[in-house]
């Protein structure tokens, strides 16, 4: 056979010098193939030592090696002519790297051996005349695969030095028919020895589809290579497993669709618009620059970016394009509303969203429609209340055995406060996030205050959620925040001692009854304290805001004032009334108390006071933080206005507040009798 | 919050209104720098800040190879001196779970209990913050994964959850050693991929509903924040690589949760 006198030069030929041996060699695969017409029983010779590595081939020395070689393409043609299904073989992959991994067996071994050695004639065969001459007779579907491997082959050799890219087994991908023939199949069909037995049974194990899919692993592991080598990433077997894991998800998941947008990102793209929104100018770009002149005047919107900063240096606040957006939603408002003077308050966490609160006070005499629909329905609540009067004495005179009456009184409802007095004096405005709209919380009563004391609850972020506690509070959730914001602003709105004065027309501290003044207005000669005093020493710092009383109220009001339908019920209610008559004035510390006169919390001084930057005292700012309300801050720089800002959580007080026991009011008959 | 990605970090946690101030920025990412290269830690991450009465304590923490081996604990009075905190026994561990109160902010100082011993309150920080660290520290799924051998390693290929995984508390674990994956049935297990899903995640936390997760800046940052420690708060940008969590606040259980739900 003329195969012998080629074959001592392949040892010389190593795997890197495949190129130039592959041209010598393609002229021993042309005779080999012609050889192959005429040895049909060549191939029934297994080396023995076909059982060695496959990077190994150059160390064979046998001339069954050749028909080694040629048997597996045999096979292929015996499997493409039992009509396998997709048949990429052996499209990619340099023989030398390819380690087929699965193998165990010897008898895979050999499997292993040929399949790799049929890659290293494949690839060194790379001419589709080759195939003609084999057998131009021969031509199937499954050819497609052979041809798709051929230009891969003519690819890589015309282009000399480079590797790829090397093409993938993707369906979409079309490619031409060659012309490819298979060996001569002759009309006999041999017994298949066990080794090609085994080869054939695990190329179709191999390419056996997945329940799951229509993917094989054949082709899998064939897309995989591809990438790996398309992409060559650094120390590829420690990635190996998270790239299986990524082409296996971009087999299934194409991106073809480049038109619609995706589904998931569509809440996204919409916040996100409505966040453009906030940034074009209002009232068209088209007016020219006298416009801008105009504008810049007195604007109610307060520099946020300003106090942003200086929050920063304290180590409080929200980011800066927050605090951007934050005063553009707050410009947003004030041209919705009419704002006399606004401020930016301060953020409430929330379980599922949260909360941007916004300080304002409008102008004179424009809020009188809201307080309106508030009185109309406690009015209605009060006639409810007479009907249910009337059905209890019906029942009276039918039963004999008389249910006492109960002499139960719901104690006088506590008349809320004016609106721009006390708890009431600024309104408060709070929307989820800038951009969404802003909503007016209603004013708060001092029930509501009074009950906030007592419960502790988490915000959920929507304003009309109930507000499920014991003792019940009188509201929902809008109310809730109110009265937070309430308690919180009146505990914690500080500014260093000198900033604010009370205005000069004062005779009316005795008028009050010790009520205490409630207006105040900037010191004009106010020449700031240095930052170091400030830290050292709360006296330098004072509320002002009114102290909320006990009652609930600024300004204390008291319930027992009889008013005209309580005069109607009787004499008897009114003897009930003489008990509890006395009802102490509250007292409250009066506006402009010193921090230092807080009250301690359970041995915990209220006040934290901190330079912002203990490197440069020089520039730092003065940070007082509240122990009781965390969140609260306030900074106060040499001749700055100081400014609160609640970057507040959902949390209360730190007092501890155990779950309220039922109220004991002495005039109940179970009370009493406890009583004594 | 990983000290390589530290600003970015800063910027996508400052949501819950606590964050630092630009000194103490730069001066943790110098001192971090140098944390990492004295100690040879793999990973240095900037765990948060303890608000004392006096003065807070910074927190870093070093991790080694393994993700999941046992972290060194690092405090710091200024961002710039670091000193590794001892490891807790058993004791000191209950001492400090007894003594109740705010820190101070002086590491010295000596807390009085008068049934047991005086704890020092450089103890009594690193125990908070142990507990607080295994109780509420996070992670997604998938940014981690377990290799057959044993240890676990960052997974460099991970591309962030998407939008609908990441509002579902299910998406994220425990950053600690598994407690209660050995209780799920086998129905569950069968379902988890072993080499992502070895951690504990957040769904069975009790009490439930001890975690609040919203989208934050325009539905493009998930934020998860601890009701049970309030302080805590975790953000991720899905579909990008960032995520992490900061601790701020006084060190103190919120115990009155079930009553706030």
């Amino acid at each position: 056979m003329g195969d012998l006198p080629p074959y001592p030069e392949r040892p010389a030929q190593q795997p890197p010098g495949r190129r130039t041996s592959q041209a010598s060699q393609r002229r021993h695969s042309r005779d080999q193939a012609q050889a192959l017409a005429a040895d049909p029983e060549e191939r029934q010779q297994i080396p023995p030592d076909a059982q060695r590595n496959a990077p190994g081939w150059s160390q064979r020395g046998s001339l069954s090696q050749q028909e080694n070689l040629l048997m597996p393409q045999v096979f292929q043609a015996e499997e493409a002519r039992l009509g396998g299904m997709e048949y990429p073989s052996v499209n990619t992959g340099f023989p030398s790297e390819f380690q087929p991994q699965p193998y165990s067996d010897e008898s895979r071994m050999q499997v292993a051996e040929l399949t790799t050695s049929l890659m290293l004639q494949r690839l060194q065969q790379g001419q589709s005349s080759l195939f003609q001459q084999l057998d131009p007779t021969f031509q199937e579907p499954p050819v497609n695969p052979l041809g798709q491997f051929n230009l891969y082959q003519t690819d890589q050799f015309s282009e000399g030095a480079q590797h790829g890219p090397y093409i993938r087994d993707d369906p979409a991908l079309q490619f031409l028919p060659s012309e490819l023939g298979f060996p001569h199949y002759s009309a006999q069909v041999p017994e298949p020895e066990p080794l090609e037995l085994a080869v054939q049974n695990a190329k179709a194990y191999l390419l056996q589809t997945s329940i799951n899919c229509d993917l094989s692993l054949y082709e899998h592991l064939v897309n995989l290579l591809t990438k790996i080598l398309n992409q060559r990433p650094e120390d590829p077997l420690s990635v190996l497993e998270s790239l299986n894991r990524t082409t296996q998800w971009e087999w299934f998941h194409p991106k073809l669709d480049t038109l619609r947008d995706d589904p998931e990102m569509q809440p996204t793209y919409k916040m996100a618009e409505k966040q453009k929104a906030l940034f074009t100018r209002s009232g068209g770009g088209t007016e020219g620059e006298q416009e801008m002149e105009e504008e810049v005047g007195e604007t109610p919107v307060p520099n946020i970016m300003e106090t942003a900063f200086y929050f920063e240096q304290a180590g409080v606040g929200l980011s800066s394009d927050e605090s951007f957006r934050i005063f553009l939603a707050m410009k947003q408002l004030v041209e919705q509303q009419p704002i006399h003077t606004c401020r930016f308050w301060g953020k409430i966490l929330g379980i599922k969203r949260s909360y941007l609160v916004a300080e304002v006070e409008f102008r004179e005499g424009e809020e009188e429609a809201e307080e309106e629909e508030v009185e109309e329905m406690t009015e209605g609540g009060e006639v409810m209340e007479a009907h249910g009067e009337e059905e209890g004495e019906e029942d009276e005179e039918k039963a004999v055995d008389i249910v006492p009456k109960s002499v139960w009184k719901p104690p006088p409802v506590i008349p809320k406060e004016e609106s721009r007095s006390g708890a009431n004096k600024y309104l408060y405005f709070v929307c989820n996030e800038p951009g969404l709209p802003w909503t007016r919380l209603p004013h708060v009563t001092p029930a509501q205050i009074v009950n906030a004391r007592k419960i502790k609850k988490f915000f959920t972020g929507y304003l009309d959620t109930p507000v499920v506690s014991y003792p019940p509070f009188p509201g929902n959730e809008a109310n809730y925040l109110r009265a937070q914001i309430a308690r919180i602003s009146a505990a914690t709105q500080v500014s260093p001692l000198g900033f604010y004065q009370f205005s000069e027309e004062e005779g009316d501290e005795e008028e009050e009854g010790g009520a205490g003044r409630d207006s105040y207005e900037e010191n004009p000669d106010f020449e700031g304290i240095p930052v170091l005093e400030l830290v050292d020493s709360m006296a330098n710092w004072v509320h002002h805001t009114q102290h909320i009383l006990p009652q609930g109220r600024c300004t204390w009001v008291n319930p027992l004032q009889k008013t005209e339908e309580e005069e109607d019920l009787g004499e008897e209610e009114e003897k009930a009334d003489e008990g509890p008559e006395e009802v102490e004035q509250e007292v409250g510390p009066p506006l402009l108390t010193p921090l230092s006169e807080d009250a301690e919390i359970m041995h915990l001084a209220p006040w934290t006071t901190r330079l912002s930057c203990s490197l440069c005292p020089q520039y730092s700012v003065a940070v007082v933080r509240s122990n009781l309300w965390p969140g609260a801050y306030a900074y106060a720089s040499g001749n700055l206005r100081t400014s609160t800002s609640a970057g507040v959580t959902s949390t209360a007080p730190r007092a501890s507040t155990r779950p309220c026991q039922p109220p004991f009011n002495k005039s109940t008959p179970v009370a009493q009798r406890s009583w004594r | 919050m990983d000290a390589d990605s530290l600003l970015l970090s800063l910027e996508l946690a400052s949501g819950s209104g606590q964050g630092l101030s630009p000194d103490r920025r730069a001066s943790l990412l110098t001192s971090l720098m140098l944390v990492k290269r004295d100690y040879r830690y793999d990973r240095v991450l900037f765990w948060g800040r303890i608000l004392g009465l006096v003065a807070d304590y910074y927190i870093a923490q070093g991790l080694s190879e393994d993700q999941l081996a046992p972290r060194k604990t690092l405090y710091s009075l200024n961002c710039t001196e670091w000193s590794l905190l001892p490891p807790a026994t058993e004791e000191m561990v209950a001492q400090s779970s007894v003594v109740k109160g705010r820190f101070m902010g002086d590491p010295s100082y000596e807390y009085e209990h008068t049934e047991l011993q005086k704890v020092n309150e450089g103890e009594k920080v690193f125990e908070e913050e142990i507990v607080i660290d295994k109780a509420v520290a996070i992670i997604p799924r998938g940014a981690l994964f377990k290799t057959p051998f044993g240890p676990t390693h960052v997974n460099r290929t991970f591309e962030g959850l998407s939008l609908s995984e990441a509002k579902k508390l299910s998406s994220y674990f425990h950053f600690r050693e598994p407690v209660e994956l050995k209780n799920k049935t086998l129905l569950e297990k069968a379902d988890l991929d072993p080499s992502l899903d070895f951690m504990d995640s957040l769904e069975h936390d009790i009490p439930k509903g001890s975690w609040s997760i919203q989208m934050e800046r325009g539905n493009a940052l998930v934020v998860l924040r601890s009701l049970l420690w309030p302080g805590l708060t975790f953000y991720h940008a899905p579909r990008t690589k960032n995520y992490g969590y900061v601790y701020v606040g006084t060190g103190e259980k919120n115990m009155d949760l079930p009553f706030m739900l």
